[in-house]
């Protein structure tokens, strides 16, 4: 008689990956393969991970992350285009013990929020700013962004953005770490899991800094936009590679003095 | 019973001083009062002129056309206010810094070289304040008496030391509307 | 309390403060700005918060936010800026947080001047803003008024969860008069159950104004024009001198109506049956009243510093059942009593030949009578 080889079966099962207690079990509304998703669970991670979840307020944007405060689940407000900066002031300035945070888009922040984000990184707000770069409106169904590259094509540049008239797009991390009330600016990138390990780091840290109480900080994430690039998922993440990181380079552009020892 | 009163002059002649030391003996008398200036660019420099309303009741309009009394600390001043004071009514002018008298019959005119006045008693800036008092003597708005307690519960901080001089200033000023008619 | 002489814009700053103001965001403007400058010194002595915002856009936004926590808050600006924060306002408005607005009116339209004007009655009281929203709006005339209405109107923002703007013109901001502060209020509140303060035990709360469904957004609309018909039907406040037995009627709101009401009181002495009605709440506006005055005046004036907003309210309240004649001045002039008594000997003497109640008016209906 032949034994059966035993396999050796777990003696209680263990929980090895869960959604996270920060996000809601609602289906989110962001089309296939966009990093959008990547976002959030690693910000609702980090949310986790520092056991912050009941203190936490965020800040919605206009843009695709507009029902941001569906998925998260968190107090939120939802902003007017570009006004989440000014918006989580006011929050963070009458409830100083609570970790505020906006989430936003490359229109919302950096074309019709420029002064909102610039005056919040001068006065060193001590908030926390999740910043997408998908070089392109999405909500709108993709026009030119600020961020938009040059040669891009989009729809409202749909021989590919001209540099002169257009002019180049803006570098909002390089931007913002300029400015001394800045604790934190770093870029990361979500097109491969190496990276996406990268950002959640860096996530982590623009909360333990406002945690910490040393002032603004922001993580610019390089990310893709399937649909509205007109490009498959897998390509839409090699095309961050091949053309947004030699623009927007990955890299720490400010570590304020005690942002290391976090 | 209700009086308007225009104090005018350049700017740092203290003419809206002059107008809310009224205001302050107006309210501590029990009085309605309202104060309210010229504001704006004329200010940097320019005339500045405010209007005090005193009365019995309770007080409608701040702003009149036809003031029953008025102080023209400079010539600008007179020249634009003379026509405009109501018949019958008041107008204190500063003969220092005037070049003609005041011409209109229908008014108690009192002409009083208050920068001259003001240097007498030590120091020029209190212009202002020998014309008021020569306005409180020339209309019966308020007792001079009223004014100077409003100076001693009013002066700011930093002007304390000049209280008797305010004081000197304003029966210096009253004294002189009482002789001087012109 | 005794009266102390104030400033129209520090007696509202501090009538804020005492009626727990928890922060300010606000930015200079003239002729509104020493109101800012107040409270830059007295909020930082209570441990408030006070914050010169980059923008008006911004310092409404800071208010949304801050409105968020369920605590009193306010900004203050004067025309251009107002017509900066309108889509914050309209934002608030669709979220339901209470703040409060404080717009000290100047000359315009542009850039304009800083002189006194009332030519935002219709960005205030109408919404400026995108949308079908009200502002609760209080105009006060005198020192005292903007006192009291400044406490009031943070109380019904709260009630009512929107906006209350204290409306007046530059010259009442500039303005010194003896005024009565109220007692200084514990600004410690009870946390709405809306209030956004970290999900701590409970569930997580939002505020949004998005209702992307049309017919969600439809039934949005409906519970805010139902909250309108509440206020109007509970919250008009108006101040009336003389009208009991007024054939003619002024109509005038803030320093307007104030400087009518010597014109008014002038034309009493020359045996005029004139009274003065100075509406308080322009939103809610007390068209019942006017229309109830309407039954037996037999015609009304009224004078603005604009050309003519307000007066559209007046004749939806009267209706077509007598004249309504309208005196402005604009740019930046206030109307001065004498002139407002011209105007009301002139509409004397035309409805004077005119009978009661006419249907067939001799009286046009705008602008100077030939």
């Amino acid at each position: 008689m032949t034994t059966m080889p035993s396999i050796a079966g777990p003696v209680q099962d263990e929980i090895v990956y869960a959604r996270p207690a920060a996000l809601t079990e609602t289906v989110t509304h962001y089309c296939p393969g966009c990093t959008h998703g990547i976002a959030h669970k690693l910000v609702a991670e980090v949310i986790d991970e520092l056991e912050i979840r009941a203190q936490t307020i965020g800040v919605a944007p206009v843009g695709c992350a507009v029902f941001a405060y569906n998925y998260f689940n968190v107090d939120f407000a939802e902003a007017a285009h570009g006004r989440a900066p000014a918006m989580a002031t006011g929050l963070k300035r009458v409830l100083p013990d609570r970790i505020v945070f906006t989430y936003q888009g490359d229109g919302d922040l950096a074309s019709i929020g420029l002064a909102e984000i610039m005056h919040a990184a001068g006065r060193g707000e001590n908030l926390t700013v999740v910043f997408i770069n998908n070089a392109i409106y999405g909500m709108t169904g993709g026009q030119m962004a600020p961020t938009t590259l040059p040669g891009q094509k989009t729809s409202s540049s749909p021989c590919g953005r001209d540099v002169e008239t257009m002019g180049m797009p803006l570098r909002m991390a390089e931007l913002l770490a300029a400015q001394p009330g800045a604790a934190y600016v770093v870029r990361r990138s979500l097109h491969n899991p190496k990276e996406i390990n990268r950002a959640k780091k860096a996530i982590r840290t623009a909360f333990r800094v406002q945690q910490a109480g040393l002032g603004f900080a922001l993580v610019e994430l390089l990310s893709s936009c399937p649909t509205n690039w007109g490009i498959a998922p897998l390509d839409a993440l090699k095309w961050i590679e091949s053309h947004m990181l030699p623009y927007y380079p990955l890299g720490d552009y400010k570590l304020a003095e005690g942002v290391e020892r976090l | 019973m209700q009086i308007e009163i225009i104090i005018s002059g350049f700017g740092g002649q203290g003419a809206l001083f002059a107008g809310q030391i009224l205001a302050y003996a107006a309210m501590d008398s029990g009085r309605h009062v309202t104060w309210i200036p010229s504001y704006g660019p004329e200010m940097r420099g320019g005339t500045a002129h405010c209007t005090v309303v005193i009365a019995d009741d309770e007080i409608g309009s701040p702003l009149v056309r036809y003031p029953a009394a008025v102080i023209a600390m400079n010539q600008p001043s007179l020249d634009k206010y003379e026509p405009l004071v109501a018949s019958g009514g008041v107008l204190v002018v500063n003969a220092s810094l005037t070049t003609r008298r005041p011409e209109r019959s229908d008014l108690r005119r009192v002409a009083i070289p208050a920068n001259a006045v003001a240097e007498e008693l030590g120091n020029v800036r209190l212009a202002n304040i020998v014309l008021t008092g020569a306005l409180l003597a020339a209309t019966g708005a308020l007792p001079v008496e009223a004014v100077e307690q409003a100076l001693a519960a009013h002066l700011p901080e930093r002007h304390r030391h000049l209280l008797g001089a305010n004081s000197q200033a304003l029966r210096r000023g009253a004294a002189l509307a009482a002789a001087v008619t012109a | 309390m005794a009266k102390k002489l104030l400033k129209g814009n520090e007696a509202i700053a501090e009538a804020a403060v005492r009626a727990g103001l928890q922060a300010y965001f606000g930015y200079p403007i003239t002729p509104q700005t020493e109101l800012l400058e107040y409270l830059a010194r007295r909020m930082p002595d209570l441990q408030r918060t006070f914050l010169q915002a980059e923008s008006e856009v911004a310092a409404i936004n800071m208010v949304y936010g801050a409105a968020c926590t369920g605590q009193r808050v306010m900004t203050s600006s004067s025309s251009p800026g107002i017509s900066l924060m309108m889509e914050g306002l309209s934002y608030i408005a669709g979220s339901e947080v209470p703040c409060v607005l404080v717009d000290v009116m100047r000359g315009g339209p542009g850039l304009g001047n800083i002189a006194p004007a009332q030519g935002d009655y219709h960005q205030i009281v109408k919404g400026g803003g995108h949308g079908d929203f009200r502002m609760i709006v209080l105009a006060p005339a005198t020192v005292q008024e903007a006192v009291d209405l400044t406490g009031l109107a943070f109380d019904l923002a709260d009630k009512y969860l929107m906006v209350s703007v204290v409306l007046l013109d530059g010259s009442l901001g500039q303005m010194m008069e003896p005024a009565e502060l109220p007692p200084l209020r514990d600004p410690a509140r009870p946390e709405p159950e809306w209030a956004l303060t970290g999900a701590r035990g409970r569930a997580k709360r939002v505020v949004t104004s998005i209702h992307l469904v049309p017919e969600d957004e439809e039934v949005f609309n409906q519970k805010l024009q139902a909250k309108y018909a509440a206020i109007k039907a509970a919250e008009v406040r108006y101040h009336e001198y003389q009208t009991d037995d007024a054939d003619l009627i002024v109509v005038g709101f803030g320093t307007a109506g104030r400087v009518a009401q010597t014109a008014v009181k002038q034309a009493r002495a020359l045996g005029l049956k004139v009274g003065l009605h100075r509406p308080l709440t322009l939103f809610p506006f007390p068209e019942q009243r006017l229309a109830d005055l309407a039954q037996r005046a037999r015609a009304f004036l009224v004078v603005e510093m604009n050309a003519g907003q307000m007066v559209e309210d007046v004749r939806l309240a009267v209706n077509g059942r007598a004249p309504v004649k309208f005196y402005g001045r604009m740019g930046g002039v206030v109307p001065l009593p004498d002139e407002v008594l011209e105007q009301i000997k002139q509409l004397a003497e035309t409805v004077g030949h005119t009978p009661h109640h006419s249907p067939v008016s001799c009286l046009p209906l705008d602008g100077a009578i030939a």
